[in-house]
């Protein structure tokens, strides 16, 4: 063997050994991505499990009043769970017409300056901090509700559900915006080309094509909604009420954060009960989310 | 056949000096160019000298590419379609488009037929049945497909999406058919098979149709047109183009000696 191929040898042999520490550094990378999500779950299996227990399932989850703190506390979580989902619904409805058409104008209608302007705009949006969100709502939206309703309080569930659904619309509109841009040309020259009219194509042609994107970018925004906190504590009044559009109400995410603070006993494993079905809401939408992806031709995000 | 005088006794789209801009660059200089009624006209021409501006010109769907400016006229059955009465849509319905790149809706076969009519407001499934089976068999594709109208057209071979893009354009029973390219990326079968249909679609349909395809402008068309950077060189009866040019540059393309 000559000394030249020895030498190549041995630099493939290094460069090999090379390859598989990086190889190495990216994998421990990875898992330590997974570490954190099966110790989070661990963690709130465990400690979520005990006071569901203690407290009975049925009563956890179907009673109907949450009195932590009383002589005798209750613990029904019923009022947060419904709370969650009717805020939760009531932002989609609200929030994804708009955010649907809004991704329509700005992926196919608009032009130039007015296309940057609104893409600006609700790029903006999505950087708002939700402590923002919570205080203009707080200060703006809240007095509104109380006299144009002419209720005592307008905190609670709609206040909420109008906070919420215009914190959705920016990856509403995101989402849907780079689904609808993804549209093949060809599909939309056809359409032009048998005479039907641009308004015509977008909603027979390019929305059908991305509408597994548009579904991802809805399950995107329930996803938000759901797990929002600040913002809601801000403006629901956070009493534990059966959900009702003008009283005061209590999500899940705040139910977990208002209490935390001096919690103890079975009250703060409650609370992590609480935190174990919102978790499991989560994971839920999660799931929808990566079927509508694995369905469509969008990229992850 | 007298050319001449059949030109000019059922002239169905006619131009006159026409010009296409793409900024600063022009693509169309000047062509005017009367095309017959139920006939087929090739287009033939070295690459980039303007044949798919001119046909996408004719049904303006040119005008959806911003940067592109045209002056000059075209008559559709004397109609000025630049004009501002010209309803764009109700243009393109009467001159169908075949694109080069057979590209069907990710719908199903029988959704992709039907999608014309049902834009311009047939509900009826009765009639829609009607339709898709007629235009269906007008692009001679019927038979492949008839088992499969609930699949997805993207599932089906290049040729047969080729032959769909054909019946879906027959459906809304156009008046005239611009075809660009439409068999340059299939096989010689697919190729022969839309020939012939496309001798047959003569019967009821003008056709206008660009190909790079000498021997296939000579099959199938009647009139030949030769374009050069944007000028047409000439324009006459596809046994006299081909046989006997009266421009050296036509001649120099057809036997290809050039381009
Ligand atoms: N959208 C456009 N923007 C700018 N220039 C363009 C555009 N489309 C076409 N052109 C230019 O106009 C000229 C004519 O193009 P056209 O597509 O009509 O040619 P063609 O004869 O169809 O060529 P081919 O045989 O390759 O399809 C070319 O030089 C091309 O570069
Ligand atoms: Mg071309």
């Amino acid at each position: 063997m000559t000394r030249k191929k020895q030498n190549t040898m041995q630099e493939n042999i290094k460069r090999k050994r090379v390859e598989r520490i990086i190889h190495g550094i990216f994998l421990m990378l990875g898992l330590i991505t997974v570490g954190c999500v099966l110790l989070i779950t661990i963690y709130l299996v465990v400690s979520g499990i005990p006071a569901m227990r203690t407290i009975g399932l049925k009563e956890f989850l179907l009673g109907r009043k949450w009195a932590s703190t009383a002589a005798e506390p209750k613990y029904g979580i019923l009022p947060f769970i419904l709370t969650s989902i009717y805020g939760t619904s009531g932002a989609i409805l609200l929030g994804v017409p708009v955010g649907f058409f809004a991704a329509v104008y700005i992926a196919k209608i608009a032009k130039g300056k007015i296309k940057w302007l609104l893409q600006s705009a609700v790029g903006m949006l999505a950087g708002v901090p939700s402590v923002v969100y919570g205080l203009v709502g707080m200060m703006v939206l809240v007095p509104w509700i109380r006299k144009l309703f002419k209720v005592p309080d307008g905190s609670g569930l709609l206040a909420s559900i109008i906070v919420l659904a215009v914190m959705i619309l920016p990856s509403i509109i995101k989402v849907s915006v780079t689904a609808l841009e993804a549209v093949p040309p060809e599909y939309e020259e056809a359409s032009l080309a048998l005479g039907a009219t641009p308004i015509e194509t977008y909603f027979r042609v390019s929305v059908p094509s991305a509408r597994s994107g548009i579904a991802a970018a809805v399950v995107l925004g329930v996803g938000r909604a759901i797990g929002e906190a600040m913002a809601v504590m801000m403006v629901a009044g956070n009493a534990p009420n059966m959900p009702s559009l003008f009283e005061s109400v209590r999500f899940l995410t705040t139910a977990v954060a208002s209490e935390m603070s001096y919690s103890s006993g079975l009250q703060r494993q409650a609370l992590f009960s609480i935190a174990l079905v919102l978790y499991f809401f989560i994971m839920l939408i999660n799931a929808a989310l990566n079927f509508f992806l694995k369905r469509g031709n969008v990229k992850k995000l | 056949m007298n050319a001449e005088d059949k030109q000019k006794s059922d002239t169905i789209i006619s131009t006159k000096d026409l010009n296409v801009w793409y900024d600063d660059f022009q693509a169309l200089i000047d062509v005017t160019m009367d095309i017959p009624e139920k006939s087929i006209t090739a287009l033939i021409g070295p690459s980039g000298c303007g044949k798919s501006t001119f046909l996408r010109t004719l049904n303006r769907m040119n005008d959806l590419i911003e940067s592109a400016k045209t002056t000059g006229s075209v008559l559709y059955r004397d109609q000025d379609i630049f004009h501002s009465s010209m309803e764009v849509s109700e243009l393109r319905r009467h001159i169908g488009m075949v694109f080069q790149k057979p590209n069907p809706f990710p719908m199903s076969v029988y959704d992709n037929v039907a999608y014309g009519p049902r834009t311009h407001g047939t509900k009826s499934r009765a009639k829609l049945d009607d339709i898709v089976e007629r235009s269906l068999r007008g692009a001679a594709i019927w038979d492949e497909v008839r088992d499969k109208l609930r699949q997805n057209a993207l599932g089906l071979s290049g040729g047969q999406q080729q032959r769909l893009c054909i019946a879906r354009a027959l459906a809304v029973q156009p008046d005239v058919l611009l075809m660009d390219e439409p068999t340059s990326a299939l096989d010689p079968i697919s190729t022969t098979k839309i020939e012939e249909l496309i001798l047959q679609l003569k019967e009821n349909y003008t056709i206008i149709i660009v190909t790079h395809n000498m021997q296939q402008a000579l099959r199938i068309s009647d009139g030949t047109a030769f374009f050069l950077l944007g000028d047409l060189v000439e324009y006459g009866s596809t046994d006299i183009i081909f046989s006997t040019p009266s421009d050296k540059r036509t001649e120099d393309y057809i036997t290809g000696r050039f381009g």
